[in-house]
């Protein structure tokens, strides 16, 4: 205390530091006001100017927040915080201006499909019923998209998971950078065209029609890529030192991999299929091409056209009558739903089983 | 053998059998048995690609052998017709221009949102909006289709009229026909959407790895935040935000589902955006399989290749940008 | 230019764990003043809290005074931004720039007030430079990545970047504890001639280093672990390190614990 006073004694030797530590400052409600007389002028001149877009008030009121906080702030408190300011107030308005639309998704799927759904629903097919015709359900789609995705990960996931094994525990080499590069060129494929190269193959030069089983092949070819990137991912978390350890027991590597280095790394593993799983259950393009689309149950996958759930969404939608466009949202709900589910249980698998030895 | 069971005589006669250097002459085998399995399965990935590739140059052959008009610059698509004309000149245009409105719009606000959840916004709210894009990263397509043409559509209507009104002189935004906003500019946007989750999760993840010390050297020299992100963030995380943006083109070229129900497609190329009309490969494929003969089909497989080959170069593009830019970014640091 | 620092009362926190309590100290200009103690007593935290970086990590939070000269570095009003232009700080391992060339690097704190023109900033760069013994191992390749260099030169060229603000303090996390012997040498060097200019502040594990380099020496030391850190005593480095006037600081000094 006695110190700090002796200083404050020596005040008048450093008048220019006042200049150098205090600016002006905004006060800490000041974007908060800005932002809420930004909202206020955007839908002020929208009602204004006749507009019925909510999108343009939207834009507008974000445009007047950023650029009033520029003014103001350069104003007040100099031109390098008058950019941080602005900087925080266009990350904030591109958080909020994604959220809209994710939101809205998300809402127009829930309280549309929410009204279809029911025991019938997902009980029935569209069996003996016109595209116009309401009623109907989805239990054909829902088996035809089980029977193809579990296809697909049946052939994508041992051929996923032993090619990660070798990149990472074998490959060394030209092989395995072969392998590598176009793994990554895989991961590029467009959905379409990995169903195009079946039907050119499959169905075209082999002469086979339209099948379940078809679809799963090319959703096989996008799922590969998938597991094969996250399976090496996890495998390459698992520490040297145990595969050291277990080598040093005089296990061989073969065992060493199965009974050490797969199970480490198990949880990322089955977490990365899921996702993979996940991702490949709401592609429609290549089912389009190759399933084809039916309203009957069709339970076996290897003979005749099938339906599945992105296929069903499609078709009903292009119908367009209110009660198709309803069944679509309703389909919509319950993919989404699964795609959900599987995400969430994948993810909690990661956190349950996140290797505890990890970095 | 016999090298092997001398070599173990000097130790005590009790280990058993298994014990001695000869008995891995099994796993060996096991050894040898599961890395023919991992290899083939590497080999079987190469295979695929190779086929795919042949497949689709062998039935491309077919179609383009008997395309009467130049399948590069073409207009047209009747591939049933008498004689057969069909050209990619419309599916190009289209795929790459709804593919720059996507990015335009998607790559900065991608960019916020990362920085958002990385750096500016408070960690409770973080780590949740963190789950939630990844979740929105899983939505189906299709999905996001049925929503853009029930929803997006309608409500970019008056967008559409103000782009016009004002902008008409732009040539882009002059509006020549009343139809509602099923055109590439609604298309572009919805894209944009659509691969925001991808971008901005990749993003975000790089944003996340960039080093705390590089970062407190920019604080310490008296960096306000932003150019704590100008110094140090945004620079580490350059090479993420090519790739992440290519992963996300990637996507955008090809999507097909979403674009299929909302455009309404034209062959015809125009660069009057607002206007209905126009295509892309993947939507094309998918509006014109269904009543095509397997020669139309084939025709359809000659566009499949052409959007094959430009994903490839987008992603080549990716890699190569990456690779040149690692010197740089010293990652010994 | 080298301005005193008085701190009166101060305490900092990881959210609601407390890390240092108390504190009250002067660090006079022109001089060096170490900090040295066990583990965890606080000292880098301390430090942190000269030029408001303890803020910038989650949860950290600050009570007290620290003056510069007569001003409350937490005083109502005052820009964190502003203080930290004001106190320079050198980080426990070199953090050049990855992305930037040498000369960027010591540039790159002089392009934030952007009032400079080229010939003047390449004036500033090479001064700078040349006050951290580097511009002759540098001056031909100023446009070279600042990683490339050695451990050594990348803190030299941390320090180049921090004087070339013409800060009024310059903190030091343990600067050399990432260097080799040699390296060390040459920063310690260095911060005889810095001294001239600016206050120093070093926080070191190495005591025959801060019996090298400081004028006065401060030690920590905490009560027990999870306990917060607290000052033991400050006087000058030949006394501290001769005869302490606490029975603490001569065990520590003489290995006995810590």
């Amino acid at each position: 205390m006695n110190q700090t006073s002796q200083v404050m004694d020596k005040r008048p030797v450093s008048p220019t530091l006042h200049a150098s530590l205090v600016h002006a400052r905004l006060p800490r409600w000041a974007p908060a006001a800005i932002a809420a007389g930004s909202v206020a002028a955007g839908i002020g001149i929208g009602l204004a100017a006749g507009w019925h877009s909510r999108v343009q008030w939207g834009m507008l009121a974000a445009l007047i927040f950023v650029v009033a906080t520029f003014t103001i702030t350069t104003k007040v408190e100099g031109s390098r915080q008058g950019k941080d300011r602005v900087a925080t107030s266009v990350v904030w308005v591109c958080f909020i201006l994604a959220l809209v639309p994710l939101l809205s998704l998300a809402w127009v799927t829930i309280s549309k499909g929410i009204k279809v759904i029911d025991g019938y629903f997902l009980s029935h097919s569209m069996s003996g019923l016109l595209d116009t015709d309401e009623g109907g359900g989805i239990y054909h789609a829902l088996l035809g998209t089980l029977e193809q995705v579990g296809i697909a990960t049946l052939i994508a996931a041992p051929i996923g998971l032993l090619t990660a094994v070798y990149l990472v525990e074998y490959g060394r080499g030209r092989l395995a950078r072969t392998v590598t590069f176009f793994v990554d060129v895989m991961t590029g494929i467009p959905s379409i065209v990995a169903g195009l190269f079946i039907l050119a193959t499959w169905n075209l030069m082999l002469g086979f029609g339209p099948s379940g089983f078809a679809g799963a092949l090319a959703l096989s070819i996008l799922m590969m890529p998938v597991v094969v990137r996250s399976t090496e991912e996890m495998l390459k978390l698992v520490p040297n030192e145990l595969r050291e350890a277990s080598l040093a027991l005089g296990v061989p590597k073969w065992r060493t991999i199965l009974k050490v280095v797969l199970p480490t790394a198990i949880g990322g593993i089955t977490t990365g299929v899921m996702l993979a799983v996940a991702r490949i259950t709401g592609e429609t393009a290549p089912v389009l091409l190759l399933v084809f689309g039916t309203k009957l149950i069709n339970p076996n996958p290897f003979e005749g056209a099938q339906s599945s759930l992105p296929l069903y969404v499609y078709e009903q939608y292009i119908v367009g009558t209110e009660a198709s466009v309803d069944r679509a949202w309703g389909a919509a709900l319950v993919l989404i739903a699964f795609v959900m589910i599987l995400n969430l249980v994948a993810r909690g698998i990661a956190r349950w089983k996140a290797p505890s030895t990890g970095r | 053998m016999d090298i092997a069971t001398q070599t173990t005589s000097p130790s005590p006669p009790s280990s058993g059998p298994e014990t001695t250097l000869a008995s891995k002459g099994s796993s060996h085998a096991g050894d040898r048995v599961f890395l023919a399995l991992s290899r083939g399965s590497g080999i079987t990935l190469l295979v695929i690609m190779a086929a795919i590739a042949a497949f689709l140059t062998y039935r491309t052959g077919l179609a383009v052998s008997k395309d009467e008009a130049n399948f590069l610059t073409s207009s047209e698509w009747n591939p049933a017709g008498d004689p057969p004309v069909f050209g990619i000149a419309v599916l190009l245009f289209g795929t790459i221009v709804s593919s720059i409105i996507a990015m335009a719009i998607a790559v900065p606000v991608a960019i916020g949102i990362a920085l958002f959840i990385s750096h500016y916004a408070p960690r409770r709210l973080a780590t949740p909006l963190a789950y939630i894009v990844d979740l929105l990263a899983a939505v189906p397509s299709i999905i996001f289709g049925l929503w853009g043409a029930v929803f997006l559509v309608p409500y970019l209507d008056g967008l559409n009229q103000w782009l016009d009104t004002y902008l008409g002189w732009t040539y882009i935004f002059d509006k020549t026909s009343d139809g509602v906003a099923r055109n590439l500019f609604t298309v572009g946007i919805l894209l944009a959407i659509m691969i925001l989750p991808i971008v901005t999760n990749v993003t975000r993840e790089v944003f996340l790895q960039s080093p705390k010390m590089h970062e407190e050297a920019a604080l310490a020299l008296g960096a306000t935040r932003w150019e704590v992100m100008r110094m140090s963030v945004l620079p580490f995380g350059r090479s993420g935000i090519i790739s992440a943006s290519m992963l996300g083109l990637g996507r955008a070229l090809g999507e097909t589902m979403a674009v299929a129900v909302v455009l309404s497609p034209s062959f015809i190329i125009s660069g009057r955006l607002l206007d209905p009309g126009g295509g892309t490969f993947a939507q094309n494929i998918a509006a014109k399989f269904n009543e095509a003969d397997e020669f139309g089909r084939d025709a359809l497989i000659a566009s499949g290749l052409v959007l094959f080959v430009i994903t490839l170069l987008v992603n080549g593009a990716a890699r190569w940008i990456i690779g040149r830019r690692k010197e740089y970014s010293g990652a010994n640091a | 230019m080298a301005k005193r620092i008085d701190i009166s009362g101060l305490s900092a926190y990881y959210g609601n764990h407390k890390a240092i309590d108390d504190i009250s100290m002067t660090v006079e200009p022109r001089s060096v003043t170490a900090f040295i103690g066990p583990s965890g007593c606080g000292k880098s935290t301390f430090l942190r809290t000269l030029n408001r970086m303890h803020e910038v990590t989650p949860g950290g939070r600050v009570e007290g005074k620290v003056l510069l000269d007569d001003e409350n570095l937490y005083g109502k009003d005052v820009d964190p931004v502003a203080v930290r232009r004001t106190v320079g700080m050198v980080f426990q391992r070199p953090n050049p720039f990855p992305t930037m060339s040498i000369f960027d690097n010591v540039a790159a704190g002089l392009r934030l007030n952007h009032s400079y023109k080229k010939n003047k900033l390449a004036e500033v760069v090479e001064k700078s430079l040349r006050g951290a013994n580097l511009w002759n191992e540098v001056k031909d390749r100023l446009n070279k990545p600042g990683s490339g260099l050695s451990g050594g030169q990348q803190q030299r060229l941390c320090i180049a970047r921090a004087i070339a603000v013409e800060p009024q303090v310059l903190l030091m996390d343990e600067p050399c504890s990432a260097l080799d012997p040699i390296s060390t040498l040459a920063i310690e060097d260095l911060i005889g001639e810095l001294k001239e200019r600016f206050t120093i502040v070093i926080v070191t594990h190495n005591m025959q280093q801060a019996a090298r380099v400081s004028d006065r020496t401060a030690f920590f030391n905490l009560a027990a672990i999870g306990q917060p850190g607290k000052l033991v005593e400050i006087d000058d480095t030949e006394r501290i390190f001769s005869n302490p006037s606490v029975q603490a600081t001569e065990d520590y000094i003489s290995g006995r614990f810590g």
